[in-house]
């Protein structure tokens, strides 16, 4: 079965705004919440620490594989790599695109995401655990629960 | 969870090993995970074992929607940076 995430959005600004907002890395990271410190570039791997609140200071990197101006852009990674000492180099990487097609109101963006049939069942758990709400908080619940018990007994 | 998420059976030993819970208290843990069927006992010898199914967090939210959703509210974060 292949699984694969397909989302597109309508953009009312110009081809070249979005394909700036996607190509330039200062822009990437102001909207992704990302601090990067290099350019992207075709073949080579990026690196950056995530700004977004609750996951601040975790390692993002992606290996850019297309820039093609105002058409795609596209790279591989590991989605939600997001333990240290786990060495994700060893996994499939999945591979994210976005589209751009220009249109009347502005700019039509298709994102994709592919190749999960590749990531290893117990790794899916991670998009669980550092999910906002639902099974991570469940299970942070429990484990506060238990804990809590463990103490009583002792 | 950690030790169970590699996708190996476990013994309720080898989950207490290195952590500050008490036996008792895994083992509670692993019957509320057990009763939500996250995790699959199996009889081996004298002690049972533990493993994690992935199956019902596959079926019951869907892992792709997780990711769904964070690239929702990154392309949401993209559509107002570039309409300003």
């Amino acid at each position: 079965m292949q699984d694969k995430i397909e989302r597109t959005i309508e953009l009312k600004a110009p081809i070249a705004r979005v394909w700036r907002a996607l190509s330039d890395y200062k822009e990437f990271g102001q909207w992704f919440c990302l601090d990067i410190k290099e350019p992207f570039k075709v073949g080579q791997l990026t690196k950056a620490t995530l700004t977004y609140p609750g996951y601040e200071g975790l390692l993002w990197e992606v290996h850019i594989k297309e820039m093609q101006p105002e058409r795609l852009f596209s790279f591989t990674w590991h989605p939600a790599a997001i333990d240290p000492k786990v060495d994700y180099s060893v996994e499939e990487p999945t591979l994210v695109e976005f589209k751009l097609e220009q249109k009347d109101y502005g700019t039509c963006l298709t994102l994709t995401e592919s190749g999960f049939e590749k990531l290893p069942e117990y790794r899916r758990f991670e998009a669980f655990r550092m999910n906002d709400g639902g099974w991570a908080e469940q299970l942070q619940n429990i484990e506060k629960y238990v804990s809590k018990d463990n103490v009583a007994t002792k | 969870m950690k030790k169970l998420s590699n996708g190996q059976p476990h013994s309720i030993s080898e989950l207490t090993k290195g952590t500050d819970l008490t036996r008792q208290a895994v083992t509670k843990h692993l019957r509320v995970l057990e009763s939500v069927g996250i995790v699959n006992g199996i009889k081996s010898g004298r002690e049972s074992l533990y493993r994690f199914d992935p199956e019902p967090l596959n079926q019951a939210k869907g892992y792709l929607d997780i990711f769904s959703e964070q690239w929702d509210q990154a392309l949401n974060r993209l559509k107002k940076f570039v309409e300003e």
